[in-house]
């Protein structure tokens, strides 16, 4: 029954939206005033595509029963990823996920390599995984993504359960979840992330009920429960297996990017060599014939490791020739390499013979190739050890600061299911300042642009076309940011001069409007079925200066290589007093539209203004203002304080 | 799962009988690299004997297979059955692996 109502109220949304639409962008521009007019028809064409999305989400709403028993000998290991945050919110964590009742093994994936949480660990018996040794600093680390695949080369259980720091599971997590996985499909299960620090009216937004709800319950209908990064069972095989299908693909691009530049490489090569030196030139003539030949045998479809197999042995007696040829010439030098290695080498008691002396000169470091940098990239890149990464083999998608996203995306891509359980299993500690809770909004909606822009949804094979916009939905909520400058600036720009964006505020307009707007609001009502959605529409429009952060430092990441800003979101409060200056362009606006909204009344009673769009503007003005002011009880709000207990003072803060 | 291996003329042959999946692959890793480490740098991974492989096996064998790279050798496959065969497809390893029909003929040309 709330099935067929959501979806006859998903039907009307649509109708009356798109007429509604049509009309304003058909019969109702103002062209005098295109520079206002056009923007905000742009705006709200884009807030009707993000209802309609929504409207096809709740529209395939799947309420599920409840898993089926776990098969007993499903080997579990529960990750608890930390950084920086508090040793006793970490052991927190790690001792109740002990716990869980279904066999498993615990482990604490520490980013910060910290000897007391080591040996904490130890002491509970909880086991410890930190970066190895392939980890070397000149490669990246790929923050949590990093930390995830680090440890999946040193478990074995074959599903994963994975925890924030802060996230305490419940001792029946995994019971109530691994039955999904009997459907040998399943890669996913998913639980809401749900915050115990979080007051009645939760002044920050942290929890997200329309989300962790219909949203999801709605993307489950279609196959496509977004992995969030925490309280979500994953399995193994399936991540190993985007890792190994990513591992090829890297590869394979390398090999074919280095082919392709090796021409210009060689020729740039034989114009700075000293070409004094005819063996030098002798051996990039050897180079140029293997890097052919390479690019013969791939297009052949021979396989990447015997392609550069082949190149690397061919370049390497190349070198060894000339090395050899060149001995004389360079017996000083030699004598005096020798007697260095000699020096060094003997405290461990390996003796050094010429052979291979001749051997050293040979390899890539010392080789006169070496000084030839270009060449020496392309022959690097011929490999098939991804040597520009720690781990050939990289499960978790490191192309954006929202691993999990991307992760589950390419999962699906590949053919498996998710699931979303809807039941609380965990209690995390939500952000308790402003800013910390916009570093994390910052960084969940750079993460989302990323992978739009790096892996858009709409285009990847493999995704059935529901999963595609289900994905593409949540990226579309992130450009939110400039529509709501656009919502802003047209009651402003009226109030204050007048201009309106639409040709008459008549009849016609009200007509189509107002039964769009009512049945949008009713079917927010009707999919959340009496949950709380008003905080998530006020900071879906006051957050604006973030959202509009997000995409442009997203985008010029991805299209010019630039750092991002990234920070872990910290989990303690920050200290210091109201920081107004967070909000500072919302304070702006804000106070241009009670100007705005003072300055259309003077106007108005000075006959210089219309009633009707007077009114309606300064309607306008207040809806926005009572968005915004949300943002004034974030900024005082002074963090959690449990209404049962006496108010502690926190010392830290 | 059992590891054994043998030097040969020009390689070195590791077989693996049994099941290569999440629980075995570290082993085979470690069991590589420690023959690596004897001085074979040319291995040659037989799996006549390996009824099943999952993804952590392959992921294990790329393991190796870099870890023989750098010790200036190679590794290569032989002798794979029907399900590894499909595993490697599946995971488009096929185009980084080639799959020799025996252990001889993996280092025959080079």
């Amino acid at each position: 029954m709330t099935r067929f109502l959501t979806r006859l109220v998903v039907v009307l949304t649509v109708i009356t939206g798109v007429n509604y639409i049509t009309w304003r962008w058909l019969a109702s521009l103002n062209w005098d005033a295109w520079w206002i007019a056009l923007p905000l028809v742009i705006a709200e064409t884009y807030s009707l595509i993000d209802v309609m999305l929504f409207g096809m989400t709740v529209w395939r709403l799947k309420i599920r029963k409840g898993a089926p028993p776990p098969p007993p000998d499903a080997t579990v290991d529960v990750f608890i990823t930390t950084y920086n945050e508090d040793l006793d919110m970490v052991m927190t964590t790690a001792l109740a996920a002990q716990k869980i009742r279904h066999p498993h093994s615990t482990w604490i994936l520490d980013d910060g390599a910290r000897p007391e949480l080591k040996a904490l660990a130890e002491q509970h018996g909880l086991g410890y995984v930190t970066r190895s040794e392939d980890w070397t600093s000149d490669l990246p680390r790929h923050a949590k993504a990093g930390n995830l695949n680090n440890a999946l080369m040193q478990t074995h259980g074959e599903f994963l359960l994975i925890l924030d720091t802060d996230q305490i599971p419940e001792p029946d997590i995994l019971e109530k979840t691994l039955g999904y996985f009997n459907n040998r499909r399943v890669a996913l299960v998913q639980t809401p992330q749900y915050f115990s620090n979080v007051p009645a009216d939760d002044p920050l937004g942290s929890q997200a009920p329309l989300f962790y709800g219909p949203i999801q319950q709605g993307k489950d209908g279609w196959n496509a429960a977004f992995f969030c990064g925490s309280n979500a069972i994953l399995r193994r095989e399936a991540l190993m297996q985007l890792g190994l299908v990513g591992y090829v693909k890297e590869t394979e691009k390398s090999i074919r990017r280095a082919l392709a530049a090796s021409q210009t490489a060689i020729k740039k090569a034989r114009k700075s060599a000293d070409m004094e030196s005819p063996l030098v030139a002798e051996v990039l003539d050897e180079v140029e014939a293997a890097t052919r030949e390479a690019q013969k045998e791939l297009d052949a479809g021979k396989s990447l490791s015997e392609i550069t197999y082949r190149v690397r042995r061919r370049v390497d007696a190349a070198v060894q020739t000339l090395v050899l040829a060149d001995v004389e010439a360079l017996q000083s030098d030699l004598e005096e390499i020798a007697a260095m290695e000699l020096a060094h080498v003997g405290e461990a008691g390996v003796p050094v013979v010429a052979d291979d002396a001749v051997q050293r000169m040979s390899r890539r470091d010392w080789s006169p190739l070496g000084a030839l940098e270009s060449v020496q990239a392309v022959l690097d890149a011929l490999s098939v050890e991804r040597n520009d990464e720690a781990q050939p083999v990289m499960p978790l998608a490191t192309i954006s600061v929202t691993e999990d996203m991307a992760t589950a995306m390419r999962m699906h891509a590949m053919g498996w299911e998710s699931v979303y359980h809807h039941e609380v299993l965990a209690y995390g500690l939500a952000p308790e300042d402003l800013k910390t809770m916009l570093t994390q909004r910052l960084r969940w909606a750079q993460g989302t642009i990323q992978v739009l822009l790096r892996e858009n949804p709409l285009v990847q094979k493999g995704l059935k076309l529901g999963q595609r916009l289900m994905y593409f939905a949540t990226m579309w909520t992130y450009l939110s940011g400039y529509a709501a400058v656009i919502y802003f600036a047209a009651p402003i720009i009226y109030l204050l001069l007048g201009i309106l964006p639409v040709t008459s505020l008549s009849w016609d307009f009200f007509i189509r409007f107002i039964p769009f707007m009512v049945v949008n609001q009713i079917l927010f009502a009707v999919a959340g079925r009496g949950i709380p959605t008003w905080r998530g529409q006020q900071y879906s429009l006051a957050l604006f200066p973030t959202w509009i952060k997000a995409c442009s430092t997203a985008a010029r990441n991805v299209w010019f290589g630039r750092p991002l800003g990234f920070a872990v979101t910290p989990k303690a409060r920050q200290s210091g007093g109201p920081s107004w200056s967070l909000i500072q362009p919302q304070i702006v606006v804000s106070a241009l539209l009670a100007v705005a909204a003072v300055v259309g009344i003077i106007r108005l009673a000075t006959g210089l203004a219309e009633p009707l769009g007077t009114l309606v503007n300064v309607a306008w003005v207040i809806f926005d203002l009572v968005v915004m002011s949300i943002l004034v009880r974030a900024v005082l709000y002074k963090g959690y304080e449990p209404a049962a207990e006496p108010a502690v003072t926190e010392k830290e803060s | 799962m059992e590891f054994s291996y043998e030097v040969r003329d020009s390689y070195a042959e590791v077989k693996a009988d049994g099941r290569l999946n999440m629980v075995s692959a570290p082993k085979l890793r470690e069991f590589v690299t420690d023959v690596i480490a004897g001085g074979s740098n040319r291995i040659v991974v037989n799996l006549e004997k390996t009824a099943f492989m999952d993804s952590s096996g392959l992921g294990a064998l790329i393991g190796c297979l870099k870890a023989a790279r750098q010790a200036g050798g190679d590794l290569r496959i032989a002798a794979v059955q029907p399900q590894v065969k499909m595993v490697l497809q599946l995971t488009s390893m096929d185009k980084v692996l080639t799959a020799y029909p025996s252990a001889d003929e993996a280092f025959s040309n080079d």
